[in-house]
């Protein structure tokens, strides 16, 4: 009797300790993040004391001056401006090549898909350098032959490279999905007199639905946060500048001039999405992680 | 006709992904390895082919082998650290009828979904030296005014450390939950029936069963790493304070070094592939069917 009485005190105790574990882990990711959050309706004299008191009242300010005098508001819109296209870019790439790789037997089809496999293992941080400098190369190309430069410093390129460096993994993921579904589909279809455009198209695509959808909202993360591409394509001091790099240089240059509530102000802006998404879809990512879990 | 329409359909889905990859992945991947045997002028494109002198510059470059080690370190500690906590409470966590448990795997994953400029600027809050969170923590535990300068020599690293834990414990717990949720319930019974204990069965039927997920995951987890302490440092640290090597590589590019960084890129790249498959072959066990 004594033996067991003892067993379940320890039990509780083992199930105590579990909550406390836990709920220190997720005070310790939640703490900062709201503190951020709170900072961001901070007054500037607040940051000097006590980082535990709550803010004296809401000082919107910080936004708008953000927004404004900090051109939180133009990179903004220039990341959602590269995001979307590079989503866009990559989709209208992807999915067909994906879907002929997986499903169609040709020459040069097994050397393709080998060289995307490939690709998985090309990390963007190793190549940036090259794919600057030719960039930079092109450039001068251009500006002898037609006096003006389009590639560095240009956001359509910018989401160009970002498609093409997410290529290996989504076609990979796509071929994944593709290579599952009987080939009676298209059979159908072709019967039905639709061509190969239209098969693809108007059947195998719709069936993708979830795939697509993983695709976009893993590198809807990945390109929205992306900085140091972005940094070295688009580092002309005057010239247009993505959310993160934006944030960046504020939080570099906040050294100096100490401007604390813009600051915090900008890191909700660039953050705020991302949570909105993720509380909108939590359950799909959580899922969807074992296949993210490639990425890097 | 109808194999010259097949071949054209499969031409012009195939082509736009194929010379995007090959133009802004395998040609800058080759000119990696090329660019590393020769000098570039900063301002002109004009290369001379140097030979291996960028190489052995670099192994008597003591920034780089700091750089190096650095890296080493960060792969080490974070590694350890982080698959130790992941894996132990995600046994806990599935394990366990957890209230709540739906709400700490959204939290845990939180850090995941931000971008690593984000993290910087939420830890310069941590980090504050006179009034950070951290610090005055420390000062409130320890009834005195702390003032540890965590963004410098020697601290520094630990900072680095602390942050890229944080940003990736949660991720992995979660992960390694869903893998650990697949171990049927019936072997726990039958061994907790055996008198196994939980530390028993965590090591005789979960750690062996989850081993190839866990594995694939390290090696993977170790090479990422290399890219996201160049992410943290370069958005984290001021320039110069520490180097990791990528960091080490993107400086040279920034002076003008073009075939020395690259030449410091093919060997991290080589580093990392190496290690790999090092990793690979030394958690190399024999797998357990479920």
């Amino acid at each position: 009797m004594n033996g067991v009485k003892k067993s379940s005190s320890g039990d509780k105790l083992y199930k105590l300790f579990i909550y406390v574990v836990l709920t220190t882990l997720a005070v310790v990711i939640l703490v900062p993040v709201g503190w951020v959050f709170l900072a961001s309706i901070r007054q500037n004299s607040e940051f000097y004391g006590n980082p535990w008191t709550l803010p004296a009242g809401f000082y919107w300010q910080n936004f708008v001056n953000a927004w404004n005098a900090a051109n939180m508001g133009s990179y903004m819109l220039n990341s959602v401006l590269v995001t979307a296209l590079s989503l866009i870019i990559l989709l209208v790439v992807a999915l067909p090549a994906a879907y002929c790789l997986s499903r169609f037997r040709f020459r040069g089809g097994r050397f393709l898909n080998t060289c995307f496999m490939a690709g998985l293992f090309i990390n963007v941080n190793y190549i940036v350098v090259p794919i600057f400098l030719m960039m930079r190369d092109w450039d001068s190309w251009m500006n002898y032959f037609f006096g003006k430069t389009v590639f560095l410093n240009n956001l359509l390129m910018l989401a160009l490279v970002y498609a093409s460096t997410a290529l290996p993994f989504t076609v990979y993921l796509l071929s994944g999905y593709f290579a599952t579904l009987p080939h009676d589909f298209e059979e159908a279809a072709y019967i039905d007199g639709a061509g190969y455009g239209q098969a693809m198209v108007r059947v195998i695509f719709p069936m993708a639905q979830p795939s697509i959808i993983t695709i976009i909202l893993f590198n809807f993360l990945s390109f929205w946060n992306e900085y140091i591409i972005s940094m070295t394509l688009m580092s002309s001091s005057t010239g247009q500048k993505t959310l993160p790099v934006g944030l960046l240089n504020l939080m570099q240059g906040q050294q100096s001039k100490a401007e604390f509530g813009i600051m915090y102000a900008g890191l909700v802006l660039v953050m705020l999405p991302t949570l909105i998404l993720y509380m909108c879809v939590q359950k799909k990512l959580t899922q969807g992680m074992t296949v993210g879990g490639l990425k890097g | 006709m109808r194999s010259k329409r097949r071949s054209r359909f499969l031409v012009l889905c195939v082509a736009p992904a194929a010379i995007l990859f090959f133009l802004f992945m395998i040609v800058p991947t080759l000119n990696v390895f090329r660019m590393s045997l020769f000098e570039r002028g900063a301002y002109s494109p004009t290369e001379t082919f140097v030979g291996m002198s960028n190489f052995r510059a670099l192994i008597r470059d003591a920034k780089f082998i700091a750089s190096m080690q650095n890296t080493i370190l960060l792969i080490v500690t974070v590694t350890v650290i982080t698959f130790f906590f992941a894996i132990v409470f995600a046994a806990i966590l599935t394990r366990e009828k957890i209230r709540g448990q739906n709400f700490f795997r959204i939290v845990f994953y939180i850090p995941n979904i931000l971008s690593v400029v984000v993290i910087a600027g939420i830890f310069s809050a941590v980090y504050k030296p006179e009034n950070g969170m951290l610090n005055s923590i420390f000062s409130l535990l320890s009834g005195h005014d702390v003032m540890i300068l965590w963004k410098v020599q020697p601290m520094v690293i630990v900072s680095i450390i602390i942050a890229m834990v944080w940003q990736a414990i949660g991720y992995y717990m979660v992960m390694y939950m869903a893998s650990m949720a697949a171990v049927p319930i019936s072997l726990y019974e039958s061994a907790g029936l055996d008198g196994a204990g939980r530390l028993t069965q965590f090591f005789q039927i979960t750690l062996p069963l989850i081993w190839t997920n866990i594995r694939t995951t390290l090696t993977f987890f170790i090479i990422s790493n290399i890219n996201m302490a160049f992410l943290f440092v370069k958005a984290m640290v001021a320039k110069g304070a520490s180097d990791v090597a990528l960091s080490f590589m993107y400086n040279q590019k920034d002076a003008g070094l073009y075939g020395y960084s690259m030449a410091a890129g093919v060997v991290i790249f080589l580093f990392s592939f190496l290690l790999s498959a090092l990793v690979n072959q030394v958690t190399k066990r024999e797998v357990l069917e479920m």
